[in-house]
């Protein structure tokens, strides 16, 4: 038996980790034109800011691989034959494959703006981007930072953290507005402030300005220019869906995947961010773009390619992130509509938390620790809790056990409900019940 | 255990020393490896919480310094009683 992986991401790895718990002798690939393979992409924001080293990113060792025994080819996947079953590498050599996995992930949507090819016009995907920031940073002085969502922070504060001053343009009226209430925007956007980050709301680029190919500032729709050396953005994602396109295999905005994350081609199977992947309790399919579901994803896959036949069950999406500094995990289904500043789907993000809830908002705390719930008819359906994350635990668990909150939904929707206190009291008698 | 004791977190810090340990959560976990890069012993930190084990290293001195860089709050202190566990 042959597996081919094209992907170094989360997803892929654990696909091999997997398969290796099930078949010790069959043969594993891992292909992919990230020269780096395997290692972790959401750390590069921390690189960036100087709180790790780049050769700190990489989670596995020289023993880890030999473990698995698999081998790994820096090679870019050109075409997949479905009919022979065989890949084609840097367009010439031929891997035929029993089994095939593509977990190829996604990239930043470019910005196609006049001007953005020029030299400091700057994304954050990968390694060698990051890399490209730091240097731009040193001899920057100035940064236009565009776009919504985490990603465009992990830009901000990364250039704030190597002394640049940073401009963040906002197209909308608020910060992620789609994810986030306004009160939480609000929070993000006056922390930004104190760090010296100035904002531009209703901010829309129309142009790139610079001489000899280099960026000298940019252009806004209202005609105002902002001088500076370096543009980021980080406007959305987009799934590398490109070789499955090419091979026909069933698409909608990513790869679509049945509960076995299996392609309309039985031997081909995907997981992470291209896959879109179908979730049997609500009858959609969705993308997330989390390390989690990723690495869940990528397990799942590899345990169907090895012959166990398993189904993937996607939780209630979860992610913790710092947003200008200050711890915050979403759970569940939280926010509602489009944001304007992120086309589709942004990095660390899950379509799951936009479904619109049916739920009543509950909200506790002041300034930096603050906990919004969203109340449903018996359960929780989703909250977002930022800086003190002791609730963040309980709350996970109550909003993916689904826990009927019956007993204590008139507390938490009273006027000034202590909900921080109701949540603990309830978590602490149902968990010693339970 | 009751989460309401999450909040003694001092009280908690102490008895780890004696009984407890680093514990992770891998679901918020992104292999970034600030605790692995941080831990003045070296001991892999990152790797514990890939395969969502408590740090059980012999040497580890439950200093905090990766519960406290984690930019995620992965780590945690808690009393496991691992070899309890083990034997039930």
């Amino acid at each position: 038996m042959r597996y081919a992986i094209i992907g170094t991401g989360a997803a892929g790895f654990a696909s091999i980790e997997a398969i290796r718990s099930l078949d010790k002798s069959g043969e594993i690939f891992m292909l992919g034109d990230d020269p780096h393979g395997f290692y972790s992409r959401p750390g590069l924001a921390y690189f960036l800011t100087g709180e790790l080293a780049d050769k700190s990113l990489f989670p596995k060792t020289r023993e880890d691989y030999a473990r698995l025994n698999f081998t790994y080819q820096k090679a870019r996947v050109t075409k997949i034959n479905r009919a022979e079953k065989f890949l084609l590498l840097d367009g010439k050599t031929p891997l035929p494959y029993d089994k095939l996995l593509i977990a190829t992930g996604a990239s930043a949507l470019p910005l196609t703006i006049p001007g953005a090819n020029f030299q400091g016009v700057v994304k954050l995907d990968h390694l060698e981007d990051a890399r490209g920031i730091l240097s731009f940073a040193k001899r920057g002085k100035t940064a236009v930072v565009v776009g919504g969502g985490i990603t465009a922070l992990e830009l901000t504060e990364g250039l704030l953290a190597r002394g640049v001053k940073v401009h963040y343009l906002l197209r909308g009226d608020r910060y992620w507005s789609n994810v986030l209430d306004e009160h939480e925007s609000r929070i993000v956007e006056a922390r930004l402030q104190e760090e010296g980050v100035t904002l531009h709301f209703h901010s829309e680029l129309t142009e790139v300005i610079g001489k000899g190919g280099k960026v000298g500032g940019v252009r806004l729709l209202n005609g105002k220019t902002i001088k500076c050396d370096i543009l980021a953005y980080a406007i959305g994602i987009k799934p590398r869906a490109e070789l499955a396109q090419d091979a026909e295999l069933a698409l909608d905005r990513g790869i679509l995947v049945n509960e076995f994350l299996q392609t309309n081609d039985p031997d081909i199977y995907s997981a992470g961010d291209v896959a879109q992947v179908y979730d049997p309790i609500t009858g959609r399919s969705v993308l997330d773009s989390l390390w989690s579901p990723a690495r869940d994803q990528g397990r799942v896959a590899g345990l169907n390619m090895a012959g166990q036949r398993k189904s993937y069950i996607k939780s209630a999406p979860f992610n913790v992130t710092r947003l200008a500094g200050l711890t915050t995990t979403i759970i569940g289904a939280v926010g509602h509509g489009r944001d304007e500043d992120i086309v589709g789907i942004a990095r660390g993000d899950s379509e799951t938390w936009r479904q619109l809830p049916d739920a009543i908002v509950a909200q506790g705390g002041f300034d930096i620790n603050r906990v919004r719930i969203l109340v449903g008819e018996k359960i929780l359906i989703g909250a977002v809790v930022m800086g003190d994350q002791t609730l963040s635990a309980p709350l996970q668990k109550i909003i993916a056990q689904k826990v009927d909150i019956t007993s204590v939904r008139d507390k938490l929707l009273a006027r000034d409900a202590k909900i921080a206190d109701v949540i603990v009291d309830f978590w602490s008698k149902h968990a010693a019940v339970a | 255990m009751s989460f309401i004791n999450i909040f003694k977190s001092d009280a908690r810090r102490r008895t780890t020393l004696f009984a407890g340990h680093v514990v992770p959560d891998s679901s918020r976990c992104v292999q970034c490896g600030i605790c692995s890069y941080n831990c003045p012993i070296g001991i892999d930190v990152r790797a514990h919480a890939w395969r969502d084990e408590a740090i059980n290293h012999s040497e580890c001195l439950t200093c905090g310094e990766c519960v406290a860089r984690c930019p995620r709050g992965v780590l945690r202190f808690d009393r496991t009683d691992l070899f309890a566990k083990d034997a039930q």
